[in-house]
């Protein structure tokens, strides 16, 4: 078992007659009991420990401005709207939602990326050299590709029946996405019509 | 015929190196425990990928529980004094009444999840009763009675002139019109940055962000 070997033991020399022995004593510890407790004490901290410490995700929300003069315009063309209805599900238009809504389209989380790449790959491949932004980014220290993708604009809208980790999910995406200029709107009622037709044409509960 | 000898081995085993590594680890696993405080309601955080680290003075914490539930507490470990003047700016401001004992239990009170008509009942409970009481929620939904706000604007005043950061833990399967209600409280105060409480992700590969962290590692090792 567990023990310190002190290599003593019965290696000395013989010592002549008359000499009296002393009584060797073993010095070896048992040190079962500690290790047991030992053993113990690790399980306990390995199921206490907390290993993931939580982090955060920064979101600024803007300030509501009812003037409409001083609302923040976007291309039409360069404008992802993504709706987040129940059952984890995502709707989204580009541009505007046409009057018949066909262009009103349904995915999934895992199909939501390659749609916010296309997006934003389309509208830099539309981009025409502006010297005003690119001279400001010089000035500001950033790089020029910043001015290509300065139109995309992707505009979330959680409807009554998104949860809590669909939006923490969406904002991660444009995170991961690099998507500069995102905002978080309440929903329209048309698009809301719309998502429970497809719901319910669809069969989502 | 000769006999083969098997030489006889010992079974005693060294075990020294082996006591010498749990050992070590359990000096690793004492020295890197952290205790969690007790919560009084479990909420099981949605992941991002971000590794920003959680402040964890100076901030009130606005939780949402997975029924729809909001609760308000404040974390300020370094001046404890700011849980007084945060309930007596709500006492007198709306005009609940509480005795000095109820006050003094308020810095104690982990969570507070009550109207303010229930206040007085939940700070009259020993801060170690208060697990078992049922809290049914700040009310947020109504509009008109969005009773985050005031606490938002109590402890905004408490924390005047110092940075003060608002933490949201929701719990991934709320709604999202609590979360917005949430939100609406803290415009109305004119805030508008906050941090979601979040666990970590790793972060897909293949991705912008992946390709953007991966040439900053190298730059760094440059």
């Amino acid at each position: 078992m567990a023990s310190i070997d002190t290599g003593g033991g019965d290696g000395g020399h013989k010592k002549g007659p008359g000499v009296k022995k002393a009584k060797k004593l073993s010095t070896r510890v048992d040190m079962t009991p500690m290790v047991d407790l030992g053993f113990l004490l690790i399980t306990f901290f390995v199921f206490t420990a907390t290993m993931s410490t939580p982090t955060t995700l920064d979101l600024n929300m803007p300030k509501d401005i009812k003037d409409q003069k001083e609302q923040t315009e976007v291309k039409e063309s360069s404008v992802l709207s993504i709706m987040l209805g129940k059952n984890d599900q995502i709707y989204y238009y580009e541009g505007k939602l046409t009057e018949s809504g066909d262009n009103f389209k349904q995915t999934t989380f895992k199909g939501i990326r390659d749609i916010i790449i296309n997006k934003k790959k389309e509208v830099i491949s539309r981009y025409v050299t502006d010297p005003e932004c690119e001279a400001k980014a010089k000035a500001e220290g950033k790089p020029i590709s910043n001015c290509a993708d300065k139109d995309f604009v992707v505009i979330i809208k959680p409807s009554a029946e998104a949860t809590y980790k669909n939006t923490v999910d969406i904002l991660d995406e444009m995170t991961i996405n690099q998507v500069r200029t995102y905002a978080m709107v309440k929903i329209f009622d048309q698009e809301f019509e719309l998502i429970k037709a497809t719901e319910a044409s669809g069969g989502i509960k | 015929m000769p006999s083969v000898k098997i030489p006889r081995k010992s079974t005693d085993t060294d075990m020294t190196p082996f006591v010498d590594i749990a050992f070590l680890i359990l000096s690793f696993f004492i020295m890197a425990t952290k205790f969690k405080p007790p919560e009084p309601v479990e909420i099981t955080t949605p992941g991002s990928v971000l590794s920003q680290k959680l402040p964890e003075n100076n901030a009130v914490m606005i939780s949402i529980d997975s029924s729809n539930k909001v609760y308000f507490s404040v974390l300020s470990e370094n001046a404890p004094e700011k849980y007084t003047t945060i309930i007596n700016g709500i006492n007198t401001s709306q005009n609940l009444g509480l005795s000095p004992a109820q006050i003094a239990n308020f810095r104690k009170t982990f969570m507070v999840g009550v109207p303010f008509t229930g206040l007085k009942e939940l700070l009259s409970t020993d801060a170690n009763d208060q697990p078992k009481l049922k809290q049914p929620g700040i009310p947020v939904l109504d509009t008109l009675n969005n009773q985050l706000f005031w606490w938002i604007r109590e402890s905004k005043s408490a924390f005047a002139g110092e940075k003060l950061n608002y933490l949201i833990k929701g719990d991934g399967k709320s709604k999202y019109p609590v979360f917005e209600a949430v939100i609406s409280a803290l415009k109305r105060n004119e805030e508008f940055k906050y941090n979601l409480v979040t666990a970590l992700d790793d972060i897909p590969s293949g991705t912008e962000l992946y390709i953007k962290e991966r040439a900053g590692e190298k730059d760094l090792k440059k």
